[in-house]
């Protein structure tokens, strides 16, 4: 298998197989919280994609040529978690500064990316995964595309989410059932759904 | 009597996850059984408990608008001292939790009471928020825990509980059974609020 079958497995693998928030439950706090309304899922949505695929970039770096070869493992977490703070700051700055379209758009979620887990899971995750060959570990395009597509697949299933929860709003639900609870059972049924995706073996 | 107060409140008025709805991903990760829900909930309060004390023993000297990196430091020291001591004491629970370990850093509960509470009163209040906290974190993941092991697999903490015939609803212990049973629970204490 080629290189481009590579791409197409470790696609399929993070937005539908291992998807970040119903099978590996991570990113959760945002996927409860900003699923309320459609726009505004799409914009957490987009935000997380960006941030999720520069935050694999910079931390495999860090890993690879700083904490490895000095032997500094034991500060993974801490280096990983500043890494992000700065780096979700820095973007913010940024887009504040050249875009100011785009930041009315996506600043209001971007603070609360630094503390969302699919960015630091996804980061640790790189470390530690492996090729469809089972031992060539990931290398930095790898880690990069595997950040890409995680927040593609946070994306899909918030985009559902907020979908689902929109028409929810007009429906006769018991009192106690409504909010959280139908939200996390609304969950539960789509991850039942997407472990029908566990069975395929590409 | 204040720190009896304060230590109570985490328990059941302001349960972190029942009631204040956050942490939630180690809480449906972690809790497949008893004792992973019982490992998880106990290193997270030794963070809280920990970090609570630096943070509100630091907040005279903490510059407010670098204070979010400041806690964001402190609370990744102390994971990380967790993380190596249960690499080193308990290999198995640290395999079993895993990724979740270092993600206790971003576990919105503890950055949450850092911001909310630790960074506002005194040191011996922040410990009492600390314990309070981590007591309800960790019963909360417990009650969910006992309801997914028991119903999924028929133990509880590897004790077998239920008759012999009884086939396990393998679906609690998987993700989409964590999800429906935590929805089932909220809506439980939504009604029993509305009652009173």
């Amino acid at each position: 298998m080629g290189y481009i079958g590579e791409i197409f497995v470790m696609a399929m693998t993070a937005i539908f197989i291992q998807n970040f928030v119903l099978a590996r439950f991570l990113g959760l706090c945002p996927y409860l919280g900003v699923s309320k309304k459609l726009d505004s899922a799409f914009g957490m949505g987009m935000a997380v994609v960006f941030v999720m695929t520069m935050a694999s970039a910079f931390t495999f770096v860090i890993y690879k040529y700083l904490l490895v070869p000095y032997n500094l493992l034991y500060l993974q977490t801490i280096a990983f978690i500043l890494t992000i703070a700065a780096l979700v700051q820095f973007v913010e700055m940024v887009i504040q500064k050249n875009a100011p379209a785009l930041y009315k758009s996506l600043g209001v979620y971007l603070p609360l990316i630094t503390t969302n887990c699919a960015v630091l899971g996804v980061a640790i995750l790189n470390t530690k995964a492996m090729r469809t060959d089972g031992i060539t570990a990931y290398n930095f395009l790898d880690a990069v595309l595997n950040g890409f597509f995680s927040g593609v697949g946070f994306t899909f299933v918030l985009l559902a989410m907020a979908g689902i929860r929109e028409r929810l709003e007009f429906v006769d639900m018991p009192k106690s059932m409504r909010g959280m609870p139908i939200a996390l059972i609304l969950a539960g049924i789509m991850a039942l759904a997407f472990y029908g995706f566990m069975g395929f073996k590409i | 009597m204040n720190f009896i107060k304060e230590l109570s409140k985490g328990i059941v008025k302001e349960n972190p996850i029942f009631v204040i709805v956050l942490g939630l991903c180690p809480t449906l990760a972690v809790t497949t059984s008893v004792d992973n829900g019982l490992g998880m909930g106990l290193a997270a309060t030794f963070v809280l408990i920990c970090s609570n004390i630096i943070i509100s023993l630091i907040k005279d000297i903490t510059p407010v608008k670098i204070r979010i990196p400041i806690y964001i430091v402190v609370i990744a020291a102390f994971v990380s001292i967790v993380d190596m001591a249960m690499a080193a004491y308990v290999p198995g629970l640290h395999k079993a939790l895993g990724l979740f370990i270092p993600l206790i850093v971003v576990n919105c509960i503890i950055l949450g009471r850092a911001e909310a509470f630790a960074s506002k009163n005194s040191m011996m209040d922040s410990l009492a928020d600390g314990i309070g906290m981590g007591l309800g974190f960790t019963l909360s993941l417990v009650i969910i825990a006992s309801i997914r092991e028991i119903l999924g697999n028929g133990t509880w903490l590897k004790i077998a509980v239920m008759p012999k015939t009884y086939e396990p609803m393998l679906v609690a212990i998987l993700a989409p059974g964590a999800f429906i049973t935590l929805g089932f629970l909220m809506a439980l204490m939504n009604m029993m609020k509305e009652k009173k």
